[in-house]
């Protein structure tokens, strides 16, 4: 039952990944494809703890801690690049 | 009991995942930059800390990671929205037609124009 409810949970976020993929790729600024990679990390952030259920460890965590930083310095950077300030 | 504990873990976190599903579909459909940073930025947010709390709650060992986590989220992921709307609207990225209302371009040409009167001033001083 448990097990059931988390694959459904698992097919959603990688639904999710899928979609923004699409955006990624047909984006029509620069602008948009920074925002779908921001979903595509936040997405995956969620599935990192999925995955760290089912293998039982809890070390996983501390991955998806710093995947979630570097996503936001790379976002912050990125959007300082745009204004020309650096 | 532990069984219906395991049980209400799993439908928050499938409540999270959907959330994230939505929050995806609206960054396919909407028709905006600043639209899609809207939808994109705080129906993701919610999605993931409804997975990550939901992941908590089925193990209880692991809250103290999982709260740092999610106050991380919570914190982060509003600020870089923030910073990209405004590196978009500095990039003249046009709003949609069907937009009301933008009072900040009021305040960028009024900003420019001091700074070009006083360029010019100081040029002829």
């Amino acid at each position: 039952m448990v097990n059931l409810i988390l694959y459904i949970a698992l097919g959603f976020i990688g639904l999710a990944v899928t979609l923004t993929l699409i955006r990624f790729i047909k984006g029509n600024t620069s602008v948009d494809r920074v925002i779908a990679l921001d979903v595509m990390t936040i997405s995956s952030i969620a599935l990192i703890g999925l995955i760290s259920h089912f293998t039982g460890r809890v070390i996983y965590m501390d991955i998806a801690l710093v995947y979630g930083l570097l996503s936001f310095t790379a976002v912050i950077i990125i959007a300082r690049y745009f204004e020309k300030g650096l | 009991m532990d069984n219906i504990i395991e049980i209400i873990g799993a439908v928050v976190t499938l409540i999270g995942s959907i959330f994230l599903f939505l929050g995806s579909l609206g960054l396919v459909r909407m028709p905006d930059v600043y639209n899609r940073i809207q939808t994109g930025t705080k129906a993701t947010t919610l999605g993931a800390m409804l997975s990550l709390l939901g992941i908590g709650i089925m193990h209880f060992d692991w809250y103290g990671k999982i709260i740092v986590l999610i106050i991380f989220i919570l914190v982060s992921n509003p600020i870089s929205s923030h910073v990209l709307a405004g590196a978009a609207y500095y990039m003249g990225i046009p709003l949609t037609k069907r937009s009301v209302v933008d009072k900040l371009s009021k305040n960028i040409v009024l900003t420019v124009k001091k700074e070009e009167t006083s360029d010019q001033e100081n040029n002829k001083k």
